[in-house]
C-alpha cells in the first residue's frame, strides 16, 4: 500500500482535464473524447471565425451585388441565405464568437460572485447566511428564462446592441447562475467548516479571514470544474432561449443561433430547411460536448462511477468442481 | 465431520488508479465446526477482505484466484463459493455463514422494526407465515440477551443502544442458524465495558448454538478472551498460525512477536522511564528552556471549578449536559490522563479547555484566563501557549498544504516566521524531534502514513513551545504497533520538554503507561480522580472497577482469570 502513496504524479497528470483523460477507460473515455473534440471544435471555430466565414455576419452583398434572401446552398453560399438575405454559414461560425463571449462573461462574473459569497456566508453563519440562502431560494424560484427576460429588459431597455446585448444577456444569465454557484460553494464550506484542520487552525488563533481563504476555500473548490462545464452548456441554451424569444441581438450586431433561429420560424413552414438547421444543429452541438465534458468529469470524479481496467495480476476466475 | 470452510490458495487482487493492488495472496485457512478462529492484523493486511470473500461481498474491482469451500448447512457438501453466481450466493449468505458488522448503527435500517428485519433473514430462505416469522424473532431475541423481547421486537432500532444494536445484529445472524458466523471487528464500534458483554455473547453462540466463528480483529486483548485459534496476517499473506495458547506464549514469527510487544498493558510501568532523549529532542528542549513561561511556578495551568458545558437543545427541548460539575487541576509540567467510554464529555473538557466549545457554566481557568464568557479577541494570544492533536490524523492537515506548510502555519500566524520558508529551520528541526525525515516537509499530508501524520501533527503542536498540550485520543486511529511508537515519541517529548499535557484516552491501558495522574469520566461526572498507581491498582468507585474489569488483557490464562471477576463485578 505504501508504494502507492509515494508515487509523485508528473505535472501533465496535474492538469485539470488532462489528469481525468489519463485517468478514464473505455465508454468514459469515449464520451470525455468526443466531448473534448466538440468543445475543442466549437472554441477554435469561434476564434478563426473572420477566418473561416466567407463573409461577415452583417454582409448582405460582395462585389457581384446583393446575396439575396432565401437562395438555396450554393457554391457561393454553401449553406443558402436567410430571409433577410445573410450567408448562413458566415452567421453560424460568427455565432460561436458571441456565444464563446456570452459564457465566459456569464460564467466568470457569477464564478467570483457565487464562490466569494457562499464561503462568506457559510463560514460565518448567522443572519447574513439566512438573508443569502433566502435570497437565493427566491432566484431559484423563477423559471431562469423569466428572470433572465427581466434583467434583460432592465439593462438594455429592450435596445439590442452589440455590447449592450451581449452584456445583457451576460448578467442576466450571471444572475441566474449566481444562486447555484453559491449553494454549492456553501454546502461545502459548511462541511469544512467541521473537519480538524479548519479546527486545529482555530486552536492556533488563525485569524478568520485567513481560514476562510487559505483553509476553506481553496477545498471548497474540488467540484468547480464540473459546474463550470455543465454550467457552460446551460448559459448557451439561456443565451438561445432569449435570442429565440426575441430578447437577443440586433441581426446587425451581432450573429447569434438563437435570434437566428427565431427568424427563420416562418421560413420552416414553407419548406426553407437551410435558414433553421444548421443554427439549430450549432446549438444541439455545443451543448452536447459541454455536458458531455461535464458529465464524464463528473463521473471520473466519483471513484464509485469511476471505470477501471479489470486487474492483470490474478487469473481469471476458474472453475472447480462443486460437490452438491 | 468435516471443516466448516476451508479457503485454498486465496488471492485477491484489487484494480485501482494505482495499479493492481494484491491484497491477499497465498491464503490457505479452515475453520472447524465450534471452533473460534481469529484472524489478526493491522489495516490493510486484507484480513477483511478475506473474511468479506467468503460471502462473495467483493466489489466489482475484485479478481479472485483459489477456492473457498463452505459446508452447505445442512451437512451433505461443499460449494465453491467463488464460482457460485448469484443465486447460488443468495442460498448461501444467511444460511450457511453469516455476517456481523463492525458498526451496528449501520447496520440496521431505521426505518423497519428489528423484528421485521430479523424476520427479513428467515423470508429471504423459506416460506414462513407473518406469526411464525414473528415468534422465531422474538425467541432469538431472547436468547441474544434482549430483555422483553416479547414488546421490544416491534421497536426501531434507534430505540436500543449501541450494545444493544450489536446483539440485535448478532441475532440477525442466529436467526438461520448458520454453520459459520464472520464477525467483522465487531467490538471495535463499542465502548470497553460493552465489548465485554458482546464477546461473553459470541462465546455463548459457539457453546450454546454450535457455530464456528471466524472473528476478524486487530485487538490482541479480544483475541484473548475468544479465540481458540489464531491466524496472523501481514501484508496480505498469513504468517502464523496457532493455537491460542501457543501463539501468545510462543509467539515465533518476528511479525507476530513484534504485535505482541506493541500492545499495552496496565502495570508495566511509565513510559518515559524506559526512553532516553534523542539529540534533536535535545536541541529542541534549549528553544524551550529560553523561552519565558508566564504561568508562575506551582499555579495550575488549567483549573476547572464545577465545569459545566451545555449543548443548546432544538426547538424548546432541552439541551444536552455533556459536562456537569467537573473539578480539574493540571499542574505545570504534568500529564493528566482522562478517561471515559464515547459521551463520557472527556472530549468536550479538551475542546472547552481550547476554546473550541463554550463553557456554560461553573469556571474553567486556563493559564490565566476565565473561559466561562471569554471572548475570541481575548483568548487569541493565550492560543500560542497551547498545543492541540487531534484524534484522526487524516482529517487533521490542510490536504493541499505540504506537511512543511502545515507545521509552519501556527509559527506564520503568530508572526514569528514570515512565510513558510522563512519557518522552513525551524520546521525541520520539529520534524527531526519526531524523528521524522526533513524530505517529509516537502510531501503532502496524503502521502505520509497514519503515525507518520500524527507526528506530524504532534511537531505542529509543538511549534511554538506551548506549556499545556492537549491530545485527544491521539493515537486511536492507529494501529497497534504504529500506536506504540507514537506513545513512546509521546513519552520522551514531554519528559524532556516538560509541557503540562491533557491525554485523553478512552483505553486505560494508553493512560497508565504515560500519565501521572488520571481522572475517570462517567456521564459528564467525574467518578474518580487520583494518582495513576493508585486508580489503577485499587480503583474506589465501582464504575472504575467495572472499567477495569471489562478490559481485556493480551494473555489467554489472565483473562480467562478476569473474565470471572467481571463476571461477578456485572452480576453482584
Amino acid at each position: 500500500m505504501a508504494t502507492l502513496v509515494a508515487r509523485r504524479r508528473s505535472w501533465l497528470d496535474r492538469v485539470p482535464v488532462v489528469h481525468q483523460l489519463r485517468q478514464s477507460v473505455g465508454l468514459q473515455r469515449g464520451m470525455l473524447i468526443a466531448g473534448l473534440a466538440i468543445t475543442g471544435l466549437f472554441l477554435l471555430v469561434a476564434l478563426a471565425a473572420p477566418a473561416l466565414a466567407p463573409y461577415g455576419f452583417a454582409d448582405l452583398r460582395d462585389e457581384a451585388g446583393l446575396f439575396g434572401s432565401l437562395q438555396r446552398p450554393s457554391s457561393a453560399h454553401p449553406l443558402g441565405t436567410t430571409v433577410g438575405g445573410f450567408d448562413v454559414l458566415s452567421r453560424v461560425l460568427f455565432g460561436a464568437r458571441t456565444a464563446v463571449f456570452v459564457i465566459a462573461v456569464a460564467v466568470v462574473a457569477s464564478l467570483f460572485l457565487g464562490v466569494l459569497l457562499g464561503v462568506v456566508s457559510g463560514y460565518l453563519g448567522g443572519w447574513l447566511d439566512r438573508v443569502l440562502v433566502v435570497v437565493a431560494d427566491a432566484v431559484y424560484a423563477f423559471p431562469s428564462l423569466l428572470l433572465a427576460i427581466a434583467v434583460s429588459i432592465a439593462i438594455s431597455g429592450g435596445q439590442a446592441r452589440l455590447v449592450g446585448g451581449v452584456m445583457a444577456a451576460a448578467i442576466s444569465i450571471t444572475v441566474v447562475f449566481i444562486p447555484q454557484y453559491f449553494r454549492v460553494i456553501r454546502a461545502e464550506t459548511v462541511r469544512i467548516k467541521a473537519e480538524a484542520y479548519v479546527e486545529s487552525a482555530k486552536v492556533l488563533g488563525t485569524s478568520t479571514a485567513r481560514i476562510m481563504f487559505r483553509h476553506v476555500l481553496r477545498n471548497a473548490t474540488r467540484t468547480l470544474p464540473l459546474i463550470f462545464t455543465l454550467n457552460a452548456s446551460e448559459a448557451i441554451l439561456t443565451l438561445a432561449g432569449l435570442g429565440f424569444l426575441g430578447f437577443g441581438i440586433e441581426q446587425t450586431q451581432a450573429a447569434e443561433w438563437g435570434f437566428d433561429l427565431n427568424r427563420s420560424l416562418s421560413d420552416v413552414t414553407s419548406g426553407i430547411w437551410w435558414t433553421s438547421i444548421f443554427p439549430g444543429t450549432a446549438i444541439v452541438l455545443v451543448v452536447l460536448g459541454l455536458t458531455l465534458v461535464g458529465e464524464s468529469l463528473n463521473d471520473l470524479a466519483d471513484p464509485r462511477l469511476r471505470g477501471r481496467r479489470a486487474a492483470a495480476g490474478a487469473a481469471p476466475v476458474e472453475a472447480t468442481e462443486v460437490t452438491a | 465431520m468435516s471443516d466448516v470452510v476451508e479457503l485454498r490458495d486465496l488471492a485477491i487482487t484489487f484494480a485501482t488508479d494505482g495499479g493492481d493492488v494484491r491484497a491477499v495472496r497465498g491464503v490457505d485457512l479452515s475453520v472447524a465446526p465450534g471452533e473460534v478462529l481469529a484472524i489478526v492484523g493491522e489495516s490493510g493486511s486484507g484480513k477483511t477482505v478475506t473474511a468479506r470473500s467468503i460471502l462473495g461481498l467483493l466489489p466489482e474491482t475484485a479478481t479472485t484466484s483459489g477456492a473457498i469451500l463452505l459446508r452447505n448447512h445442512a451437512d451433505t457438501g461443499t460449494a465453491d463459493v467463488l464460482t457460485l453466481r448469484r443465486g447460488g450466493l443468495r442460498a448461501v449468505r444467511g444460511r450457511d455463514a453469516a455476517m456481523v458488522f463492525q458498526e451496528p448503527s449501520t447496520a440496521l435500517n431505521p426505518v423497519y422494526p428489528v423484528g421485521w428485519q430479523i424476520a427479513e433473514g428467515l423470508r429471504a430462505h423459506r416460506r414462513i407465515s407473518r406469526a411464525q416469522a414473528r415468534a422465531a424473532a422474538v425467541d432469538v431475541l431472547r436468547r441474544v440477551g434482549i430483555p422483553d423481547p416479547e414488546h421490544r421486537v416491534d421497536h426501531y432500532p434507534h430505540q436500543f443502544s449501541g450494545g444493544q444494536k450489536q446483539r440485535i445484529v448478532i441475532a440477525m445472524a442466529l436467526v438461520l442458524d448458520p454453520g459459520l458466523i464472520i464477525a467483522d471487528e465487531p467490538t471495535t464500534a463499542l465502548d470497553v465495558t460493552v465489548q465485554a458483554e458482546i464477546l461473553d455473547l459470541l462465546r455463548r453462540c459457539r457453546d450454546e448454538f454450535g457455530s464456528a466463528i471466524l472473528l476478524i480483529t486487530h485487538n490482541m486483548g479480544v483475541v484473548a478472551d475468544l479465540a481458540d485459534r489464531v491466524a496472523v496476517m501481514y501484508d496480505g499473506e498469513i504468517v502464523e498460525q496457532a493455537d491460542v495458547r501457543t501463539l501468545f506464549s510462543a509467539p515465533r514469527h518476528p511479525y507476530t512477536q513484534r504485535l505482541l510487544a506493541a500492545v499495552p498493558r496496565i502495570g508495566t510501568g511509565k513510559l518515559r522511564d524506559k526512553i532516553r532523549p534523542s539529540a534533536a529532542v535535545e536541541e529542541l528542549r534549549q528553544d524551550f528552556a529560553a523561552d519565558e513561561h508566564l504561568v508562575a511556578p506551582g499555579e495550575p495551568v488549567v483549573e476547572a471549578r464545577g465545569l459545566v458545558v451545555r449543548y443548546p437543545g432544538r426547538l424548546r427541548r432541552p439541551g444536552f449536559t455533556a459536562v456537569d460539575g467537573v473539578d480539574l487541576v493540571i499542574r505545570p509540567g504534568e500529564m493528566l490522563g482522562l478517561v471515559g467510554e464515547s459521551g463520557s464529555g472527556k472530549t468536550t473538557i479538551g475542546r472547552a479547555i481550547a476554546g473550541l466549545t463554550p463553557v456554560t457554566g461553573g469556571s474553567l481557568r486556563v493559564l490565566g484566563v476565565e473561559m466561562n464568557g471569554v471572548r475570541e479577541r481575548a483568548f487569541r494570544p493565550v492560543r500560542r501557549r497551547i498545543g492541540f492533536v487531534f484524534q484522526d490524523p487524516a482529517t487533521s492537515f490542510n490536504p493541499l498544504l505540504t506537511i512543511a506548510q502545515c507545521v509552519a502555519e501556527p509559527l506564520v500566524v503568530h508572526g514569528v516566521a514570515g512565510d513558510a520558508r522563512e519557518a522552513r529551520p525551524r520546521v525541520d528541526e520539529l520534524l527531526e524531534a519526531v524523528q521524522l525525515d526533513r524530505s517529509y516537509g516537502d510531501r503532502f499530508p496524503h502521502e505520509l502514513s497514519g503515525g507518520q501524520r500524527q507526528r506530524a501533527s504532534l511537531a505542529r503542536a509543538l511549534a511554538l513551545d506551548p506549556e499545556l498540550l492537549i491530545a485527544d485520543e491521539p493515537t486511536s486511529a492507529l494501529d497497534v504497533s504504529v500506536q506504540a511508537r507514537v506513545l513512546d515519541l509521546f513519552a520522551e517529548l514531554q519528559a524532556e520538554l516538560r509541557f503540562a499535557c491533557l491525554f485523553i484516552s478512552h483505553d486505560l491501558a494508553v493512560v497508565d503507561l504515560l500519565a501521572d495522574r488520571i481522572a475517570v469520566l462517567h456521564l459528564g461526572r467525574l467518578a474518580e480522580h487520583g494518582e495513576a498507581e493508585q486508580v489503577l491498582a485499587d480503583p474506589k468507585d465501582p464504575y472504575t472497577q467495572r472499567l477495569l474489569a471489562s478490559l481485556p488483557v493480551p494473555d489467554p490464562d489472565e483473562q480467562a482469570v478476569r473474565r470471572e471477576s467481571w463476571r461477578a463485578l456485572t452480576t453482584r
